[in-house]
């Protein structure tokens, strides 16, 4: 980045924010008592995380048949929502990791809560594959360890075996890139603390203390991790989606799957990113440092991935059509007009159709708007996942094995606990850490502040002379 | 930290202030024991002296590490201890390796460089370093030297150097 800033890119923190009142803002909301609203929000995640505790113990007693799975549609909610949760989890490491390496500032301030949310999202999507299988005392089964079965190893050909690498690994990389990052602000809190609390956030600092040989490997750490993270996020949806296409069911097996998904994930992710931040923003008082132009560059990737979905989902119907292969083409025709054919009209719209209003800067710009798209979009993602897996298995090779499937309230539970783990794990978050990256804001404050970037800038541009030796280094 | 040391430190109240300051520093060729601040400032690590981190260096060993007890180890499975064949593909079927040893590869160099890092920073769970003013977590950036090993004249060459390269605040703390 050079020290130059161009006038007409918009500052990423207004207020005119000095580097004391970014601290006294962002600590604000784990300083003060929790709000009427916080708490309220706390017990209503709670609730929905009890329901899904009884439903998780309710599908262990009775077994898996307490499910309308059946032995055509053996992949239902589960699954559905297994994908879904995965795909969620994915723009907190494109944000951290890729957007790290391209040098995108905007990234600052939503990287924290987004990362959060990657790990949140993480959790309840591995709690799918632990539970779907039904004994679940013998999920270890999964793990290759020497054991007294022969020992009879895990199959590492097996995708479903590699999900278990790729989630484990992404989880792990995700909590640790994220936690680092955390240890340099839970310092900042420490600091203004006392009693009890500076005890605790102590203990999470891990004795930071700002020496200059400390941020340089901060930042050589930084990078390579999210060097790592970039190819590592790409590979786990890419994965995700190698459970169907190495499949032999028509409608799964196609080569177009792995960035057809990846680009699904990123533009799920990211409406769920929107809707949070939305929320978190108002609620927290961030405005400053989640503005508007945030939102508009976030409005931009949903545009182009919801775009690039589209674009995959028609592909699919024309590929279909030109392979001349009537099993390929029934299984489409089935998805357009079979029995879940309201499920494809969800996704088309939510998914396809309607993210193309953010062609225009004043909707992109226009908040309401986007909390209700970004709504839509989660719903739309997750019909996306219900047409690839109940629709493939209602229709398969023989008509007598044909069939039809609706959840049980024991399937829909599950689904509303883990949106209750989700959001519990989030407002926790919210109270215990800084929502926005303190650090990494104020080192790019000389370059995207209002007082020094934008149409109204008042401040001293000879300081930015501090910053020509930025070419240095990648981060920031 | 053993042994308690008397440090000499002044605070700044901008990175600007403090990159003029560390440069007057080199020219009047005086020994910085540490420079901290809130956040990375660029250009300091150069007139610091300090050298560029060797982690990624030992990130790349780690990642090969999990490389090869990845792919060394489904090899010996399936070639070795239990050879099965899978949908009549060999043994040895190495594509099949490619997901879980780019994956262990990723895992081994990120749980390796994050222990790495903390182990050479002196940090961990609950770990308490001296901290020489609260303030430096927010918007302070501070030079300090040691006091303890340095001549009363070095001190006084110290004391006059903070003061003329405007710290706001110049103070003693014994750590």
């Amino acid at each position: 980045m050079s020290a130059v800033v161009s006038p007409i890119r918009d500052p990423l923190i207004t207020g005119h924010k000095d580097y004391h009142q970014i601290t006294e803002d962002i600590c604000a909301p784990s300083e003060r008592t929790p709000s009427a609203a916080w708490v309220t929000a706390f017990l209503i995640a709670v609730g929905a995380l009890s329901v899904g505790i009884f439903c998780i113990l309710w599908t262990i007693w009775f077994g898996i048949g307490t499910w309308n799975l059946n032995r055509t549609i053996g992949w239902g909610w589960d699954i559905t929502n297994f994908v879904w949760w995965i795909g969620i989890g994915h723009a907190g490491t494109l944000i951290s990791a890729i957007l790290l390496l391209f040098r995108q500032k905007w990234r600052t301030g939503v990287n924290r809560a987004a990362e959060a949310m990657t790990i949140f999202a993480v959790l309840c999507a591995a709690l799918f594959p632990g539970i779907h299988v039904g004994r679940m005392w013998v999920v270890f089964y999964f793990f290759p360890y020497p054991n007294t079965r022969g020992p009879l190893w895990v199959n590492f050909n097996s995708p479903l075996l590699w999900d278990l690498f790729a989630i484990s690994t992404y989880f792990t990389v995700s909590l640790l890139f994220w936690y680092t990052g955390l240890v340099p602000d839970f310092a900042t809190l420490r600091d203004r603390a006392s009693g009890v609390r500076k005890k605790f956030y102590n203990f999470l600092s891990f004795g930071w203390t700002g020496a200059a040989k400390h941020w340089q490997r901060f930042e050589s750490l930084s990078l390579v991790l999210a060097g790592i993270c970039a190819p590592l996020v790409l590979s786990v949806h890419t994965i995700v989606s190698f459970d169907f296409a190495t499949s032999v069911i028509p409608g799964w097996h196609t080569t177009i799957f792995p960035p057809y998904f990846v680009a699904g994930a990123i533009f799920s992710g990211f409406a769920m990113v929107l809707t949070l931040m939305i929320i978190t923003r108002k609620i927290l008082n961030l405005q400053d440092y989640i503005t508007v132009e945030h939102i508009d560059s976030m409005n931009k990737v949903i545009l182009l991935t919801g775009s690039i979905v589209g674009v995959a989902y028609i592909s699919e119907l024309v590929i279909a059509w030109y392979s001349g292969y009537i099993y390929e083409q029934f299984a489409f025709a089935n998805r357009v007009q079979g029995v879940y054919w309201w499920s494809y009209f969800g996704m088309m719209t939510c998914n396809v159709l309607s993210p193309q209003i953010f062609w225009f800067r004043k909707f992109r710009r226009n908040i309401a708007l986007t909390f209700f798209m970004s709504i839509f979009i989660n719903i739309g993602m997750w019909f996306e996942r219900f047409v690839i897996i109940p629709t493939t298995l209602a229709r398969d090779y023989l008509p007598s094995s044909w069939s039809y499937y609706v959840p049980t309230w024991v399937e829909v539970g599950i689904f509303v606990g883990t949106l209750g783990i989700f959001f519990t794990l989030y407002l926790i978050f919210c109270r215990v850490a800084p929502v926005v990256a303190i650090a990494e804001v104020k080192a790019i404050l000389k370059s995207s502040g209002d007082q020094y970037a934008g149409q109204n800038a008042t401040g001293d541009h000879t300081s930015h002379d501090s910053h020509s030796h930025e070419e240095e280094t990648l981060v920031h | 930290m053993s042994a308690h040391r008397e440090i000499l430190f002044g605070l700044y109240d901008d990175e600007t202030d403090l990159l003029t300051a560390v440069k007057e520093a080199n020219t009047r060729h005086l020994d910085i024991d540490n420079v901290y601040s809130p956040f990375p400032v660029h250009g300091l690590d150069p007139i610091l002296g300090l050298k560029e981190s060797r982690l990624h260096q030992a990130g790349f060993i780690y990642g090969a590490i999990g490389t090869l007890t990845a792919f060394l180890f489904m090899t010996w499975v399936f070639t070795r201890d239990w050879p099965i064949i899978f949908g009549g593909k060999p043994y040895w079927s190495v594509p099949a390796f490619i997901p879980i040893t780019f994956e262990l590869t990723v895992l081994f160099a990120s749980i390796g460089m994050v222990i790495t890092y903390y182990a050479v920073n002196g940090g961990g769970p609950g770990v308490t370093n001296p901290v020489l003013d609260d303030r430096i977590t927010d918007d302070k950036f501070c030079i300090s030297f040691d006091a303890g090993h340095a001549s009363t004249e070095e001190v006084g060459k110290f004391q006059q150097f903070l003061t003329e390269t405007g710290a706001s605040e110049i103070r003693t703390k014994i750590i």
